[in-house]
């Protein structure tokens, strides 16, 4: 019971800690930190690089959410508890909505910066595309079957096989973008260079607040898992 | 060797009405012919710094959207036949692996395809004047490809066999899984059509080597899973 409420403490802090570290980081990237480009050599708006706060912060927790699908899974089929489960459709969740963010926040930057909201053979682009309908397939997975076990069982295999799908998925997409050289006009001309300085500083404080507002949206998810699991036990006993 | 029996029953099966198959070889040359339309005239102009019409680029694209669309239907109906008279259940009982039945899925699954291939493809030869210049080449790559497919497909189709909206949702999670193969096979299929050699393909063909290997493993261990109740 101790342990019990010392974890429901530390959520709370968790609940409370996150907002506000979110205002902060906001507060910082809009209004306190610079910009390490020269802005006559800059691609469209400099202001625009402020986005790269927000994009690589929230594009790393779609991935780790979708390694922690994966690791849940494996432990689910090994040991058949509910809590695997739960973990892995919280994660997959969470991660195909950071997924969607990453593929709309980068097409806002490419429209600011290379005047195109997509372009065509760019490896992370086609990545980060890939991990997103792989991950929606597999809540798809999930709304066809109606029973608990059937459907952790069947989405957890799923799991196993999308997230094995994706290095090389990564291997073949850049293989090929390296074949066909850019071919539309605007072409990016790959990853900006180091991130030093001060810059560092105001973008691991967004991947604080970024990592720590994945972690509260799952906890939530699973929150209200447990509780329908309890609401349908309860329906159980009630009715027998 | 339980697995060749499995697949010499499927074969079986099919070989007696040969309606899959049919069903398989007439739907990818419809998917062939209708994007031959589809793309309509101008896709026969010549582009010269390429040497090639643009339909002769697109070619190789269309060549493996009939094959994973046919494919597809042969590969819903290889374990839709099996959930009725309960048959599954009849092959969980046999004294093997479960790893076996896939094997068996797969080795018929692939021969199914692979005729399906070999008939579609002097049709398509014939409609786009092509002229084959390395067809030892063209068959690796084909077979490659379509391993690829056939592995993770038989798995994928056990997986979705169970659930309520199986026709649509195979495809659905088949195809984000299946893009390494496609972007390979399309990329490698294209060079063995015009003059390649197998060096100028050896990227892509690793790409597939690798994924079979991968898959076909992973498949092995995960299986199990997928049709226990």
């Amino acid at each position: 019971m101790r342990t019990n409420s010392v974890y429901n403490m530390l959520k709370k802090i968790l609940y409370v800690i996150t907002p506000v570290l979110i205002l902060i980081s906001v507060y910082l990237v809009f209004f306190i930190a610079p910009i390490p480009i020269d802005p006559g050599a800059a691609a469209g708006d400099p202001n625009n690089f402020k986005i790269f706060f927000f994009h690589l912060p929230i594009a790393i927790s779609a991935y780790l959410s979708f390694a922690i699908v994966f690791v849940s899974s494996i432990l689910y089929l090994r040991s058949k508890k509910q809590k695997w489960d739960m973990l892995s459709l919280s994660a997959a969740e969470v991660g195909v909505v950071f997924a969607f963010l990453t593929l709309v926040t980068g097409s806002i930057w490419g429209r600011s910066a290379w005047n195109a909201y997509w372009v065509s053979w760019d490896v992370r682009l086609n990545t980060s595309l890939i991990l997103f309908l792989i991950y929606l397939s597999y809540l798809m997975i999930r709304q066809a079957v109606e029973e608990p076990e059937k459907r952790a069982r069947l989405s957890a295999v799923f799991g196993i096989i999308g997230f094995i799908s994706v290095p090389i998925s990564f291997l073949s997409v850049r293989f090929y973008s390296k074949m066909h050289p850019c071919v539309v006009p605007p072409c990016p001309s790959g990853g900006g260079g180091g991130i030093g300085g001060v810059v560092l500083y105001y973008l691991l404080i967004n991947f604080a607040a970024y990592f720590l507002l994945a972690a509260t949206l799952m906890m939530l998810r699973m929150d209200n898992e447990r509780l329908k699991e309890k609401a349908n036990e309860l329906k159980r006993i009630n009715n027998f | 060797m339980k697995f060749l029996q499995i697949a010499k029953k499927d074969l079986k099966a099919e070989f007696r009405t040969k309606q899959m198959l049919n069903s398989m070889v007439i739907f990818a040359l419809l998917v062939i012919v209708i994007f031959s339309f589809a793309f309509g005239n101008e896709a026969t102009i010549f582009v010269s710094n390429l040497n090639k019409k643009i339909i002769d680029l697109l070619a190789p694209g269309m060549l493996w959207i009939a094959f994973t669309f046919a494919g597809m239907l042969g590969l819903s109906r290889s374990f839709a036949g099996e959930k009725e008279e309960g048959c599954l259940e009849g092959l969980k009982l046999c004294p093997a692996d479960r790893s076996e039945i896939y094997n068996g899925k797969v080795l018929s699954n692939a021969v199914l395809m692979f005729l399906m291939e070999m008939a579609t493809l002097p049709i398509f030869v014939v409609l786009f004047s092509y002229d084959i210049k390395n067809l030892p080449g063209l068959i690796v790559v084909i077979i490659l490809g379509t391993l690829g497919f056939i592995f993770v497909g038989t798995l994928l189709s056990a997986l979705t066999v169970n659930t309520r909206t199986r026709e649509i949702l195979l495809p659905v999670i088949l195809f984000p899984v299946l893009i390494p193969v496609i972007l390979s096979a399309v990329t490698a299929t294209g060079t063995m059509l015009a003059n390649g050699d197998f060096s100028d393909v050896a990227g892509e063909m690793q790409i597939l080597v690798v994924y079979d290997i991968i898959f076909f493993v992973v498949a092995q261990m995960v299986f199990e899973y997928t049709i226990e109740d």
